[in-house]
């Protein structure tokens, strides 16, 4: 398949601080790469449009040498660097703050060839990559013994199987003896059931069983969420144990929920689940968990009205890949992986970047329609994107009895009795208040999650505006 | 068991109050159902028993072996429970409705000022982002003090604030007093309806009712008359200060309105709000005042009076003082002998002099110096036969007494703001003892005229070193002007290259962060640069110094460039 990159945008303009900001590893980073954007620390910066380097003095006697490749070796890799300082974060304050001198135009990083330190790693970055393209194009060839692996799957399915048998057993001996005493349990005898679906290979299982854990010792009203939980891994458990008699899309979604996981090449390959659309990036969004940094691109696809999600993982202190090139909108192909109610999608194709705008959205009944019908194909979802337009958000009242939470409320839907939703109590209060600010009182268009525990913004739109707040 | 439909019954209150939910059997009918049947069938009977949620969660609690749900057959009860709850969960979740909107904020008012241009929004964000971090910075500008700069500039030029920026400013603002009015301005009236939807941010509100943000006058007089008989007292002294600003008079007659009923403390804030357009018309309500009940209020009567040029206080103070004050011819030329008052007399103690000094000072000292700080200063031309204040200054004094008389007289300069007296008093910055404190001296500099300040305090660097120097040096107006940036990196140099440590110089290095020129940063790069060996009695002092030059230059670098972005969008392409 021929992929375009966006290396011809890149190549033409420099980026915009936001988009380097968009690299950095964690905030502490973003704060040392922007203290590290200004001219100060600097010398023999330069640029030849594929490339940027410097010198950068540090509190060592030697200056440390920071070259960054602008474009990956494909389009799926976001730009590459390295630098002479010991930091283990990827990138490293020097690229970012390097990258942001570079943003400020020609006066601040100017046209140049790269010197020695620079051209070194940059050929040897060039024939790394001629390299480990060959064997890849003899790999598909290949091809692995089909037997094998289908000897391989059936094998895990059994593994499975007995491990949901198992837990189904868990579940029911927790009902038969009441769930009263579960909040002092502690999570030691969810780890143990945890560990026993690790070892079932469904890695699904285990994260939603050590859930269950965290959710027995969560406060008030812990009893029926509990139930609720419990129900649903039931629910899984029975799925997973008829996958033969399901439809094949609510098969894949049980698979894929208990954990099978299916290869980014296997999705791209099927021509059923690529859908070409001129997609609107609605929302990023990173979160760590752990060691590990999950970046979730939210995409909103303007001739289909459907939703996609790309997802990136980056370890330790690492940004996950960029899997999608900055700017607002892009022309592409994207693929859907399997499931009664897709969503997750690995980006295909691309055929260019546009401007974006607000996307065209409903109001609060037609999101809560929009994520009950999606239960239908996937009834373990906690949320669905939605797309609200014309809404207020209404700052929720601490410390005032009764109901005090955040709201998003449609005024234009009734005189009187103005539809809303409540905001998930977990959305943090700075977004909240930029989304209020934003909104000034007035009708905005807002980007979120809508789910059982309310409504999670993550981009606002102002009428007429091009870009999205972040929130 | 009531313990469990109590818990039950509270979490139905608080979990998730405002999504109201269909009934279940209407859930059915009108929203397609999510219970897939493609999941349940065959693993459970066709009709999923019609236990209710609550039912459900109490069985669940004690345990079906105690509490078995109805219609679970011949099937394992937990299982059956297990079945009913999973239909039920996607029942609630795919059966939610909105909730009734509670009353909305009233729209933001409209903020007609211009969008901050891309890269000095970009620059703000940058500079709110590190206002949080500390710790040594090494060669990296500290951003956050550049925040106050960085308001005032974009306030001049009259650039509305970017509305996702609001809460970051507003928090900086909260943890930051000295940010206050430069965030409120900039805030605007975006900012002021922001804060009254926030408790965190009602400082926003209080400091707008002060005046920070421009108090407003009723434009009707009964409006005035309003808001100064039911106002709050801080929105009573806006009032009146505003008043005074454009119509003295009025606000006097606002002011001795309800003047006897005022308490002793609001009497003493309003009085003081009448140094704003004081002139004669005051003077028979303050000669009244200095009867006042509080002591206070008398004194500061007494002090407003003196300020008044031509007052009959101002004149029997006169008096008072040159009586106290006399020019002695002597064979070696005229010397200044000075007498101070043997009693504080009724007349005096009517005009606002306290009979007993505060503690420390004798009571004859203090009282001369009350007088003296009273008297005009036109007053000492015609007693020493039309000398000039540098001439009478120059005088020596008898027994002693130059540092008192001095220091007087500097007093009376700097409430007066007299250039004549401030500059004659503070002689050349060259002078070893110069008799007054770094404050007072800070005091009169701030008197003088911007060019001729700066002069002085490149003097004075110039000649002791920047260590003294850092009360003059904030008294200075920013940027510094070119020869003072000079004197300042050149002091910087010397000190280096005597060998201390760039931290005992902190203070006036963060200044001249803050304060020099950028153009100046030319002149620093040279000094980034650290000396081969580390050859100074401190060994190691080279580099910290140059790190504290390579930060001075680069915060330059960058002050440079963030009002570059204010002035002149266009260049930063």
């Amino acid at each position: 398949m021929t992929r375009r990159s966006f290396g011809d945008m890149t190549q033409r303009e420099r980026w915009t601080a936001d988009q380097v900001l968009a690299l950095a590893p964690d905030a502490a980073s973003r704060k040392a790469g922007s203290r590290l954007g200004a001219a100060g620390p600097w010398s023999a910066t330069g640029t030849d449009g594929e490339a940027v380097w410097g010198l950068c003095r540090g509190s060592g006697s030697r200056p440390y040498r920071t070259v960054v490749a602008l474009r990956g070796p494909s389009a799926e890799a976001g730009p590459a660097c390295t630098c002479s300082c010991p930091s283990r974060k990827f990138p490293c304050k020097h690229a970012l703050g390097l990258l942001l001198l570079w943003t400020e135009g020609p006066a601040a990083v100017g046209q140049g060839e790269p010197p020695n330190f620079a051209q070194v790693w940059l050929e040897g970055r060039s024939r790394r990559a001629a390299r480990s393209a060959l064997p890849e194009a003899a790999g598909a060839g290949r091809g692995a013994d089909p037997d094998s692996s289908r000897r391989k799957q059936a094998r895990r399915a059994g593994r499975m199987a007995a491990g949901a048998v198992e837990l189904e057993q868990r579940l029911t001996d927790l009902l038969r003896g009441g769930i009263a005493g579960a909040d002092r349990a502690g999570y030691a005898p969810w780890d143990e059931t945890a560990a026993r679906m690790v070892d079932a290979q469904a890695p699904g299982l285990a994260a939603r069983v050590r859930e269950l854990g965290s959710v027995a010792g969560s406060g008030g009203g812990w009893p029926e969420r509990l139930l609720e939980e419990c129900a649903l891994l039931h629910l899984l458990d029975r799925g997973l144990l008829l996958t033969d008699g399901l439809p094949a899309p609510l098969a894949a979604t049980v698979r894929t929920r208990a954990g099978v996981t299916t290869e980014a090449a296997d999705v791209l390959a099927d021509p059923g689940a690529r859908v070409r659309d001129r997609w609107l990036v609605t929302a990023r969004q990173d979160c760590t968990e752990g060691t590990l940094t999950t970046r979730r691109i939210w995409l909103q696809g303007e001739r289909s009205g459907r939703a996609a999600v790309l997802l990136s993982y980056g370890a330790a202190g690492r940004t996950p890949p960029q899997a999608f090139p900055p700017g607002p909108a892009l022309d592409a192909e994207v693929a859907y992986y399997p499931g009664g109610q897709p969503l997750r999608a690995v980006l295909g194709e691309q055929f260019g970047t546009s401007p974006g705008g607000p996307p065209s959205g409903s109001g609060p009944a037609a999101a809560l329609q929009a994520y009950a019908a999606a239960l239908r194909g996937d009834p373990w979802l906690d949320a669905w994107p939605v797309v609200l337009s014309g809404v207020v958000p209404v700052p929720g009242a601490a410390g005032a009895p009764g109901d005090t939470g955040w709201q998003v409320a449609d005024p234009a839907a009734g005189a009187g009795d103005a539809p809303a939703l409540p905001v998930d109590p977990r959305a943090p209060a700075t977004g909240l208040w930029r989304l209020a600010s934003v909104s000034g009182g007035r009708p905005v268009t807002v980007f979120g999650l809508c789910g059982h525990r309310g409504f999670l913004p993550l981009t606002a739109w102002t009428p007429g505006s091009a870009e999205g707040v972040a929130l | 068991m009531r313990d469990a439909s109590t818990m039950h019954h509270d979490r139905r209150v608080q979990e998730e109050p405002e999504l109201t939910r269909h009934d279940p059997t209407a859930a059915a009918t009108t929203v397609p159902g999510p219970a897939d049947r493609d999941v349940l069938s065959g693993t459970c009977p066709p009709a999923v028993p019609d236990t209710a949620w609550e039912d459900l969660v109490s069985a669940a609690l004690l345990g079906t072996e105690r509490r078995p749900i109805p219609a679970a057959g011949d099937r394992d009860p937990a299982a059956a429970l297990l079945d009913a709850a999973a239909v039920r969960t996607l029942e609630r979740r795919a059966g939610l409705l909105p909730a009734v909107a509670r009353p909305l904020p009233s729209p933001a008012p409209a903020d007609p000022r211009d969008p901050l241009p891309p890269a000095a929004r970009h620059r703000l964000a940058t500079l709110l982002a590190d206002r949080a971090a500390g710790g040594r910075r090494g060669t990296a500008p500290v951003l956050a003090e550049l925040l106050p700069q960085w308001l005032t500039a974009a306030n001049r030029h009259g650039y509305r604030a970017p509305d996702d920026l609001l809460p970051g400013l507003l928090d900086a603002a909260r943890a930051r007093s000295d940010l206050r009015d430069g965030v409120l301005t900039f805030a605007g009236p975006r900012g002021r309806w922001l804060a009254g939807l926030n408790p965190d941010w009602k400082f926003a509100l209080r400091a707008a009712a002060t005046g920070a943000a421009g108090a407003a006058v009723p434009s009707d007089p009964a409006g005035v008359h309003r808001l100064w008989e039911e106002g709050l007292f801080a929105e009573r002294t806006a009032l009146l200060t505003a008043l005074r600003q454009r119509d003295p008079a009025g606000g006097l007659d606002l002011l001795r309105s309800s003047w006897p009923a005022e308490r002793a403390e609001d009497r003493l804030m309003f009085l003081d709000a009448l140094r704003t357009g004081l002139g004669p018309a005051d003077e028979a309500f303050l000669e009244e005042v200095l009867g006042d009940r509080s002591r206070n209020v008398r004194t500061l009567a007494s002090e407003l009076l003196a300020l008044l040029p031509g007052s009959a206080l101002s004149e029997r103070m006169a008096r008072r003082a040159a009586a106290c004050v006399v020019p002695q011819r002597t064979p070696g030329g005229v010397v200044v002998v000075v007498e101070a008052p043997h009693e504080c007399d009724a007349g005096m103690q009517r005009d606002g002099i306290t009979v007993r000094p505060p503690s420390g000072r004798g009571e004859r000292s203090w009282w001369l110096s009350r007088l003296l700080e009273s008297a005009p200063l036109g007053l000492w031309g015609e007693r020493f036969g039309g000398l000039t204040p540098e001439e009478i200054v120059a005088l020596p004094v008898a027994d002693g007494r130059q540092e008192e008389l001095h220091a007087a007289w500097g007093r009376a300069a700097v409430a007066r703001g007299d250039v004549d007296w401030s500059r004659a008093l503070l002689g050349s910055p060259l002078a070893a003892d110069a008799g007054a404190t770094a404050g007072e001296r800070t005091a009169m500099l701030a008197v003088l005229p911007a060019d001729e300040r700066a002069e002085w305090v490149a003097g004075h660097v110039s000649a002791y070193g920047p260590g003294d120097a850092f009360q003059f040096l904030g008294a200075c107006a920013v940027p510094w002007s070119e020869p003072l940036g000079r004197a300042v990196v050149d002091a910087l140099d010397i000190a280096r290259d005597a060998g201390g440590y760039p931290w005992s110089l902190s203070g006036v290095m963060g200044l001249a962060e803050r304060c020099l020129d950028p153009e100046l940063s030319g002149r620093l790069e040279a000094l980034t640069v650290a000396a081969e060996e580390p050859a100074g009695p401190a060994p190691g002092t080279e580099g910290y110094w140059s790190e504290a030059f390579q930060r001075l230059a680069g915060t330059l670098r960058l002050r440079a460039a963030l009002h570059r972005e204010l002035d002149d969008p266009g260049a930063e392409g």
